[in-house]
């Protein structure tokens, strides 16, 4: 596989990447359902769950850089927002007594509740 | 643009529940220029939420998606002048297409409007900040009141320490990582643990989602309004661009796209 050089940005849930030299990205990635695994140094890859083999390999300067990439990237996605917004609401509100989400008038939102279909 | 489109249609067509769903009226954007318009016209489709993203559906049995809208950037607001119950979906982006949508009656329309208005992962995003900062202070609140059992200003809270459903410290499982493995492992529950242990007396908050820093070329989002400096990020110009591309390749609809990926997925491409 030949590797090319590509400025990559993530925006939310997405990786935008870009060939250097141009201003209008030229592909995405949505990092829904994804799995962003540390392969050898200064290389980690994403794959999705519905075809797992399927990696898309990435190769940073540094091991550093590496590292950080994989962090950004396993946090990057909107369910993981979510679940920790949930997490945090259900630690307030055991700890408080107080739903935090009342304030903002917001927590009989459906995309807030802790309900037990939800993953 | 390439975009890993499978992976799209599997997550917009999976069941993960959705935040909202239901039919609305797309009115057709024409692309090319006419002298007058000969009226406007809308096609029913199946619209699904999920997160920040808007998939539409030809039909509601449909096996992949006709188009995606990413919910950043924009604004949600009633059309008075055109159709009744119509809304519209409109980017800071110039450039982009605004979606002009029409549901059944006044209850689904507010439904939409009030769902889409909060679907952003920057909204998202500034709640979590918000409750990250509320645990840590309820935290150190209670510490302090553990110090010092006497004040009676605490009384409250002191009812919350002899709770026996409190639990030691954990981690919060690294399995939720992005949704990948608990698809499939029958569901996973994201709490579970407080942050706070007992017998330590020193509490610890729960691993916060990392700012993200732009130097790193890393995610930016459109400032809210009411946000501290220190909470916005770089202006959202250049990562509109990215969506108004991601809008454009999805908003043209055309069926040779899905067919082309049909053929590849039959002739089994990777």
């Amino acid at each position: 596989a030949v590797l090319k050089k590509r400025l990559v940005k993530l925006v939310v849930n997405f990786l935008f990447y870009f060939r250097t030299d141009e201003a209008e990205p030229i592909g995405a990635l949505l990092l829904e359902h994804c799995r962003i695994t540390k392969e050898e140094e200064n290389v980690f890859s994403i794959s999705f769950i519905e075809e797992p083999e399927s990696k898309y390999c990435f190769e940073c300067a540094t091991e550093e850089q590496c590292q950080e990439w994989v962090e950004a990237l396993k946090r990057a996605s909107y369910e993981f927002l979510r679940r920790s917004l949930i997490f945090y609401r259900n630690e307030i509100q055991k700890m408080t007594g107080k739903d935090p989400l009342e304030q903002y008038g917001i927590s009989e939102e459906a995309r807030f509740q802790l309900g037990a279909h939800r993953q | 643009m390439k975009l890993n489109e499978r992976s799209v249609a599997h997550y917009a067509t999976c069941d993960s529940p959705a935040d909202h769903a239901g039919f609305l009226r797309k009115r057709v954007e024409r692309h090319h220029h006419h002298a007058h318009h000969h009226g406007t016209s809308y096609q029913r489709r199946w619209f699904v939420l999920k997160g920040n993203l808007l998939f539409y559906f030809e039909e509601r049995e449909s096996r992949e998606p006709m188009g995606l809208v990413v919910l950043e950037g924009c604004t949600v607001e009633l059309c008075e002048a055109a159709e009744e119950f119509a809304f519209a979906i409109r980017f800071d982006d110039a450039g982009a297409r605004a979606y002009v949508l029409v549901a059944d009656g006044q209850a689904a329309m507010e439904a939409w409007v009030k769902a889409l208005s909060r679907a952003s992962f920057d909204y998202m995003r500034l709640v979590v900040r918000e409750l990250e900062k509320q645990l840590e202070e309820a935290c150190k609140s209670l510490a302090a009141c553990r110090k010092s059992p006497r004040r009676s200003s605490s009384s409250g809270r002191k009812r919350h320490l002899s709770n026996p459903a409190l639990l030691p410290l954990q981690e919060k499982p690294t399995a939720l990582e992005n949704g990948y493995s608990t698809w499939g492992s029958g569901g996973c529950v994201a709490g579970g643990a407080t942050c706070t242990d007992y017998d330590g007396g020193q509490t610890k908050p729960p691993p916060l989602p990392p700012r993200r820093r732009s130097a790193a070329g890393s995610a930016t989002g459109s400032p809210a309004p009411g946000l501290s400096p220190a909470m916005l990020e770089s202006p959202v110009s250049p990562e509109t661009i990215c969506f108004s591309k991601l809008h454009n390749w999805y908003g043209q609809e055309i069926a040779v796209l899905r067919r082309e990926w049909q053929e590849r997925q039959k002739r089994g491409h990777p």
